[in-house]
């Protein structure tokens, strides 16, 4: 995609995402509202190639879109009159851009009452238009099911009167984790996929968040992380096998993406008030200097896993912390942390039999090397981390 | 070795499916089917029809029985299996985990009763 039609897309999106996000405040009927939007759109495609685009094209969106709104909400009234239905307040679009109630809309998809799974699948459809049935592909999830699912998250939005608000101060950090949560499940999920275009929407959101919740360092911290796994995309994955980040040819990382993320970094730090998600970007930038210092500072990964932990402890960053300790006293020493670990968490972890298998191969045990490159391999259900795993296990030789 | 997915739904939960939503099921389907044969441990799979058109056949106590409709009702019913070799339950429920059925219904994991 070029610049232009970049911007002609997120300009698109921009508007779908604030358009829907007033009309759905207003009557807090995410369904209706999408509804008149899309009738809106549909107008518009017949309307502006004949017309010509108005000067203010989301001004226009939203009167018909409103209008739309306002008979149906007359038609649904079981006895209509002009009085029973206020009509939707109509902007002042022509100075300032009507305001933006995506932060309301985020709360509400991602509020507590809803099931914590539809709550990245609810950002993608009202924030950024995406269809349910593309969010089921992404997720492998059956599309009329989550259809269904999330028709029914809707309905209960509207009926049991979830408030489309921002909290209040004391509720406000809970609830914009929950947002957090949800864009870092989307990011997670572009991890072994990066051609699904999810990492794109996942700095979307997080970068229009830093927008909409400035005091939160957390939201900078995540848009530094997602910045800096999106710069690693064309690296992650060659010939369909992961490539980690040790190995990933730095010329292939996004410079200007990692400078973006470097500055939301900072900007998070400045903030002082630290969190898991700008523990886990600054592990991204000890592995991106490697780009400027030629090496990576083990130590420095060994404190920050140990900060990581304290906040967010995972078998995943524990795994890590054993291979950075392997690094720093030995292979020996990481063995014997993996095998501690497999003592608390049990032996169905897939990455804690990828390491295992790495330090042995490291200190020439091969035959545990391949025993335990099996056990990864038959516990591994993503094809890209399956090959990566075949590739270290026949580097091993008979 | 072997181990059986038995895959379980609720009817009504698929009841009001087009075949536009059929079609997507069956993408959706295809890349685990995919996946499952890139890492070398598909077997077999078969997709059933409603249970409504079971037959049950049983010839207990010497005559034969024959009976429109399943063996037992119950709410959920069976509505596809996937046979997968693999090394251990660890790396069945691995896959397992993955299979679509488990948003929506259930999967049953049964070994192979044979001997290896």
């Amino acid at each position: 995609m070029n610049d232009v039609s970049r911007a002609a897309e997120t300009a698109v999106r921009d508007s779908y995402g604030k358009l829907l996000a007033y009309l759905s405040c207003r009557t807090h009927d995410i369904a209706l509202a999408e509804d008149a939007l899309s009738d809106a759109f549909a107008k518009a495609l017949s309307k502006w190639t004949e017309d010509g685009v108005p000067k203010n094209p989301d001004a226009w969106l939203l009167t018909v879109a409103r209008n739309r709104l306002t008979d149906r909400q007359r038609h649904l009234t079981k006895f209509p009159t002009e009085s029973e239905v206020p009509d939707i307040e109509a902007p002042d679009t022509s100075r300032d851009p009507f305001k933006d109630k995506r932060l309301a809309l985020l709360m509400v998809c991602a509020h507590p009452a809803i099931a914590p799974d539809l709550h990245t699948p609810l950002m993608l459809q009202t924030v950024l238009g995406i269809e349910a049935k593309t969010i089921a592909q992404l997720f492998l999830m059956s599309p009329a099911a989550l259809s269904k699912r999330l028709v029914r998250a809707k309905a209960k939005i509207r009926d049991a009167g979830i408030p489309f608000q921002i909290p209040d101060k004391e509720q406000l950090p809970e609830r914009s984790t929950a947002i957090l949560e949800a864009i870092y499940a989307l990011h997670a999920h572009d991890w072994l996929d990066p051609t699904d275009g999810m990492g794109e929407e996942a700095l979307y959101l997080a970068n229009l968040l830093t927008q909409l919740l400035p005091e939160n360092a957390e939201v900078f911290g995540l848009c530094a992380l997602i910045a800096f796994s999106h710069a690693r995309r064309k690296a992650r994955i060659i010939d369909g096998a992961l490539v980690p980040i040790e190995q990933q040819d730095m010329s292939l990382w996004d410079d200007q993406l990692i400078a973006y993320g470097n500055r939301q970094l900072h900007h998070a730090y400045e903030m002082k008030s630290i969190g898991r998600f700008q523990v886990e970007a600054s592990i991204e930038t000890v592995h991106l200097s490697r780009k400027k210092t030629g090496n990576i500072d083990w130590q420095a990964l060994n404190q920050l896993y140990h900060a990581y932990l304290k906040q967010a402890p995972s078998a995943g960053a524990k795994v890590s912390q054993a291979v950075v300790t392997a690094h720093l006293h030995g292979n020996k020493a990481g063995l014997q942390a993996l095998i501690n670990l497999e003592n608390q968490i049990g032996s169905a972890f897939q990455p804690l039999w990828a390491a295992r298998a790495e330090l042995h191969s490291r200190i020439g045990d091969r035959q545990e090397a391949r025993l335990c490159y099996d056990k990864a391999i038959s516990l591994t259900t993503d094809i890209p981390v399956l090959k990566f795993l075949r590739q270290k296990s026949s580097l091993l030789g008979q | 070795m072997r181990y059986t997915f038995f895959l379980y739904t609720d009817p009504a939960d698929i009841a009001d499916r087009t075949p536009e939503d059929w079609a997507a099921e069956k993408q959706i389907y295809g890349a685990y089917i995919g996946a499952l044969k890139e890492a070398g441990v598909f077997v077999d799979t078969d997709w059933l029809q409603p249970v409504h058109t079971a037959t049950t056949i049983t010839a207990k106590g010497g005559s034969k029985q024959v009976q429109d409709g399943p063996f037992a009702d119950t709410k959920e019913t069976l509505g596809g299996y996937f046979v997968i070799d693999v090394a251990d339950l660890d790396a069945a429920m691995a896959w397992a985990e993955k299979c679509p059925a488990v948003k929506i219904g259930k999967v049953e994991i049964r070994a192979t009763a044979f001997p290896a």
